[in-house]
């Protein structure tokens, strides 16, 4: 063990960390708000509505999420048409691919999570709300998402952990991030069983970290679930 | 077809599915005795596989695959000479990679065992043990087949999970589809077609895997009944 490149490189891991929390957090969010109508959809009844829903997280929850990514990053620069547009400002940018191809996967494992967590409402909660004369969007605003999306959160923060460790996958396309610093360091000293291991026991942080947070979330949102003791 | 290249990409879907189902076996393996582990009585044993778990469960996929290739190469080259072994010693990246991705499954598969361990009523094997059986007949008899039912719901996200980490190893330079599709898109300067032709090929193993373990699921639920309303 070589502990004097690793402190000479704790720097370059805390920048990298900072890194992989902005990939995590705008991933999350945007996967989030985009999921949030899918889930519903997914759940509708109507086979029109749930089926289109259904092929986007099939296909997403069926590939690597490393195969996602090269298809954004380096398959869309096939097209002329796109090399051209507008929104070639963004694509050519392996930050703004990365937290594209990650918010669109995380926005399929949620979808399914939160429409799995409606699908699972007692219809009970449903009638009583309709028979006190509350319209159907009421309904879904006031009754069903608040309980079900408590509901899902143990779920969701599985995939939450799932995703910080798929943020890994931004080192790929060159960002330096937790793994991409472990790369660097590895280039520079070449020491490469302290430099992943460092970037192991941060992540592990993190994980742990995450964990503790869901865990306060949970009792501060779920406590009515809890089993009486 | 795809300018010649659909052969080669075949040719390395074939060395996915060797690297997942041979990193499979070595997961059962791990996934078994952990389970054993965590559910013996040694306190010693208990607290080895629950560190293996929470480590691996709590560090990216390609971080410890890096760790394991790059820095498992490094240690071993380091110990070899002191072992009185001459010559540096490469790790091949389809070992490196079955040992790191069996290494890992094997603590999410230890979770899903012993979850399915618990689920069998002590009960029923008291009662083998009352009727005379040994040990193992208890296990293979009683255990065994009631385990495998309630262990094939996990087991079936685990495999998908596994076969899409195994797009990691191309990064490591194991020459998989993900790494004859970079290839072909290279060559002929259509990454998008390429990558969607190994997003597809993904897609239909994991399609093939979802409906042959359906089928065994069905298969092993025989004896149990359904509740309906």
């Amino acid at each position: 063990m070589n502990f004097e490149a690793i402190s000479e490189s704790v720097p370059l891991y805390f920048s990298g960390t900072l890194t992989t929390l902005k990939l995590l957090l705008i991933s999350l969010v945007a996967g989030l708000l985009a999921a949030l109508p899918l889930g519903v959809m997914r759940a509708s009844p109507k086979s029109w509505i749930s089926r289109p829903v259904w092929c986007f997280t099939y296909v997403i929850c069926g590939t690597p999420m490393l195969v996602q990514l090269f298809l954004i990053y380096y398959g869309l620069a096939q097209f002329e048409w796109i090399r051209e547009s507008l929104l070639w400002l963004w694509l050519k940018s392996a930050w703004f691919c990365a937290v594209l191809a990650f918010a669109i996967n995380t926005c399929a494992y949620t979808t399914e999570i939160i429409a799995g967590a409606i699908k699972a409402t007692n219809a009970g909660e449903l009638e009583a709300a309709r028979s006190l004369g509350m319209s159907r969007s009421t309904v879904l605003r006031r009754i069903l998402l608040p309980s079900a999306l408590r509901r899902a959160m143990p779920a969701y923060s599985n995939e939450a952990i799932m995703m910080l460790h798929g943020t890994s996958l931004a080192s790929v396309v060159t960002l330096v991030d937790i793994t991409g610093a472990a790369r660097e360091m590895n280039s520079r000293f070449y020491l490469p069983f302290e430099a992943f291991l460092t970037a192991g026991i941060f992540y592990l942080a993190l994980t742990f970290i995450l964990v503790g947070g869901f865990r306060w979330a949970e009792n501060r949102w779920l406590a009515h679930l809890r089993p009486r003791q | 077809m795809l300018q010649g290249f659909l052969p080669t990409i075949l040719s390395g879907m074939v060395i996915t599915l060797t690297v997942a189902v041979a990193s499979l076996a070595i997961a059962l393996v791990f996934g078994l005795a952990g389970a054993a582990a965590k559910l013996s009585k040694s306190r010693g044993l208990a607290r080895v596989a629950t560190i293996y778990t929470t480590f691996i469960r709590g560090v990216p996929d390609l971080v410890l695959m890096l760790l394991i290739f790059y820095g498992g190469q490094t240690l071993i080259n380091d110990l070899a000479p002191k072992l009185g072994y001459g010559r540096a010693i490469d790790i091949n990246p389809f070992v490196a990679g079955v040992l790191t991705i069996g290494f890992i499954f094997g603590a999410y598969l230890t979770e899903t065992f012993r979850g399915a361990m618990m689920a069998i009523p002590a009960g029923q094997r008291e009662a083998g043990i009352a009727y005379g059986m040994s040990k193992w007949q208890v296990f293979h008899r009683i255990t065994m087949p009631q385990m495998v039912r309630f262990a094939l719901p996990g087991f079936r996200n685990n495999w998908l999970v596994l076969v899409k980490s195994t797009a990691l190893v191309s990064v490591i330079g194991l020459d998989d589809m993900m790494f004859r599709a970079g290839l072909a898109a290279g060559a002929t300067r259509e990454p998008f077609i390429f990558y969607s032709v190994a997003a597809l090929l993904y897609l239909a193993i994991t399609t093939v895997s979802i409906l042959l373990l359906r089928s065994l699921e069905k298969r092993y639920s025989i004896g149990v009944k359904l509740a309906r309303l």
